[in-house]
């Protein structure tokens, strides 16, 4: 009798572990089988010709450009701010003092607050001083939505650096900021991964620049200017009544696919290979 | 020499220190700058009054989130229902029975999964739950549908917040130390018998914090959501029927709501609110689960 609940729950448990990782495969086909067929190097070389929405020519250019721009941007800018607070919290600070665990905590929420809630502010904050969506507005809304990712992420990494490390080299003399560096240098594997992590998510977001970067057909210029981005361009084209123009929304889902795909076996290996060099 | 690295370090460590203070502020700022632009609806109505409406009706600025709220609470629960049992068999396969090389195969691919944008759930949802929807499940209880419902919302959001639960579940179920399992199986009890009184007994806390989590990552997706749900603003009745989501709310209605007085303070509110209801969510379950893991370090 015990054996045999036992048995059942293990059947239970193999079958909800195969549902799981095979909707994983189920997304992919899905996306790829619908989308395959309707992507071509026009689709990713031009940008949107003259009734584009209703099923002429052009491409999806617009949208990937305008989203590497935000993506870029955004990492690099939450770089700038997330690791200072990584070295602060773990390098300037007492180990487990108030300050270190409160910012720890609070990145934990930071990190659970939906984008459409940052959207939202970003807005809000938009139209408090006077601005219109922009490159410049999507960018930095986009870095307060992945700074609790980077955070997070090196600060695992950056707390698993034995201590022995930064006594030794406190032994030697160093200030605190000169550790600082040390220490970074022995986390670049956890670094890297975060900058994936960080990357496929701002990607990928929607809610986010649906707010802030707004939407245009041409490849902006300047920071002042919109920027399309890649979510965005299948959303918009897959709520059309004309299947030409879905056709291209699912063209543009596997060229996304294939983007975060990339990303997300790229910060496997990397987090594997670079922690080799590791002491 | 040496008074210039002094120097250096002491003014990285101030310039440091501001900015993680800042930042940290951020949260704050966030709560202040929606509740700063719903003020103007809160004059307007009073707080009980906007939450158990259900009036919506922009132009005449009457604005009540009673059927906005149903639609969340609805897909919310339903994905909560799908995931929860999923994720939590899942969970134990893979720390109590799974070999190592399944594991290593199953939680990359589980990790993939949460990789995946959004908006891609939502195409998926569209060409696959939709159609099941429609031709398959709905048929047998209700004469029409669209499949647009808060029952493909609910599927969709499931898929979304697996991996979620399954990585805290998974580091719950890591920090119990392995003498407990041990004792008990040398009482004679079976691996099964082990998980059930010492394994989950012992994780109550931590289930309850992934769960919690997860409620909150569901309360606030959008797009996936805003895709499948059919955004009609009223109460859903059954698993069938469409519903409309905050967030989708938010979402759909940013261009418009610049042109019709009132409108932009009502979408800040409903902004302000996910934001809340988030914010104490995960809270509390952070908190949690960094209790866990103290009680065990």
């Amino acid at each position: 009798m015990r054996k045999i609940e036992e048995n059942i729950f293990k059947a239970l448990m193999i079958l909800s572990t195969a549902i799981i990782s095979g909707t994983l495969f189920w997304i992919i086909y899905t996306i790829f089988s619908k989308g395959l067929g309707s992507l071509n190097w026009d689709m990713i070389s031009k940008i949107p010709e003259g009734g584009f929405y209703i099923g002429k020519g052009g491409g999806i250019l617009n949208a990937i450009i305008g989203s590497l721009y935000i993506t870029i941007g955004a990492t690099l800018l939450g770089l700038l701010v997330s690791i200072p607070i990584v070295i602060y919290i773990n390098i300037y600070a007492k180990k487990n003092s108030f300050l270190a665990n409160i910012t720890r905590l609070s990145y934990d929420i930071l990190f659970g607050i939906p984008s459409i809630v940052y959207g939202a502010f970003g807005f809000a904050i938009m139209v408090y001083m006077g601005l219109k969506t922009s490159l410049l507005a999507g960018i930095i809304t986009v870095t307060l939505l992945i700074i609790p990712i980077l955070v997070r992420t090196m600060d695992e990494a950056v707390r698993v650096v034995p201590e022995d490390m930064s006594n030794s080299v406190y032994s030697l003399g160093a200030t605190r900021y000169e550790t600082a560096k040390i220490i970074l240098r022995q986390s670049i594997p956890g670094i890297v991964t975060a900058i994936l992590l960080s990357f496929g998510r701002a990607i990928g977001d929607a809610a986010c620049v649906l707010f802030t970067a707004g939407f245009t057909d041409s490849i902006p210029t300047s920071l002042n200017q919109p920027a399309a981005t890649l979510p965005l361009s299948i959303f918009f084209q897959l709520s059309s009544p004309i299947q030409e123009v879905q056709n291209r929304a699912y063209a543009a889902a596997v060229v996304l696919t294939i983007i975060v795909l990339i990303i997300s076996i790229t910060a496997k290996i990397a987090s594997k290979n670079l922690s080799k060099n590791k002491i | 020499m040496k008074n210039i690295r002094l120097l250096k370090d002491n003014i990285f460590g101030k310039i440091f220190f501001t900015l993680t203070i800042l930042s940290i502020s951020t949260v704050i700022l966030l709560g202040f700058g929606l509740y700063y632009k719903s003020i103007p609806l809160l004059n307007h109505s009073s707080l009980g009054h906007l939450l158990s409406s259900s009036e919506w009706k922009p132009f005449k600025e009457a604005f009540g989130f009673y059927s906005f709220i149903m639609g969340t609470l609805w897909v919310t629960a339903i994905s909560i229902v799908i995931a929860l049992p999923l994720s939590l068999l899942t969970a134990i396969y893979l720390s109590e029975y799974a070999p190592i090389r399944i594991r290593k195969i199953v939680l990359p691919l589980i990790e993939l999964l949460s990789g995946i944008p959004p908006v891609l759930f939502g195409v998926w949802g569209v060409l696959v739950i939709i159609p099941i929807i429609q031709d398959y499940i709905a048929p047998h209880f209700v004469e029409f549908t669209t499949g647009y419902s808060v029952l493909a919302g609910g599927i969709v959001l499931a898929i979304m917040i697996f991996p979620l639960i399954i990585s805290i579940l998974i580091e719950v179920f890591d920090n119990v130390p392995q003498e407990l399992r041990d004792a008990s199986l040398s009482l004679g009890a079976t691996q099964w018998q082990t998980i059930k009184k010492v394994l989950l007994r012992k994780s109550v806390d931590g289930i309850v914090a992934a769960t919690v989590l997860a409620i909150s990552r569901a309360f606030g997706e959008t797009i996936a959501v805003l895709m499948v749900c059919g955004n009609l603003a009223q109460v859903p009745h059954s698993l069938f029927d469409s519903g409309y989501p905050l967030p989708a709310l938010i979402a759909n209605n940013y261009g418009e709501m610049m042109s019709i007085p009132m409108y932009d303070s009502a979408l800040m509110f409903a902004a302000l609110l996910l934001f809340v209801i988030i914010f104490l969510f995960n809270a509390i379950s952070r908190i949690i689960l960094f209790r866990i893991e103290k009680r065990t370090t």
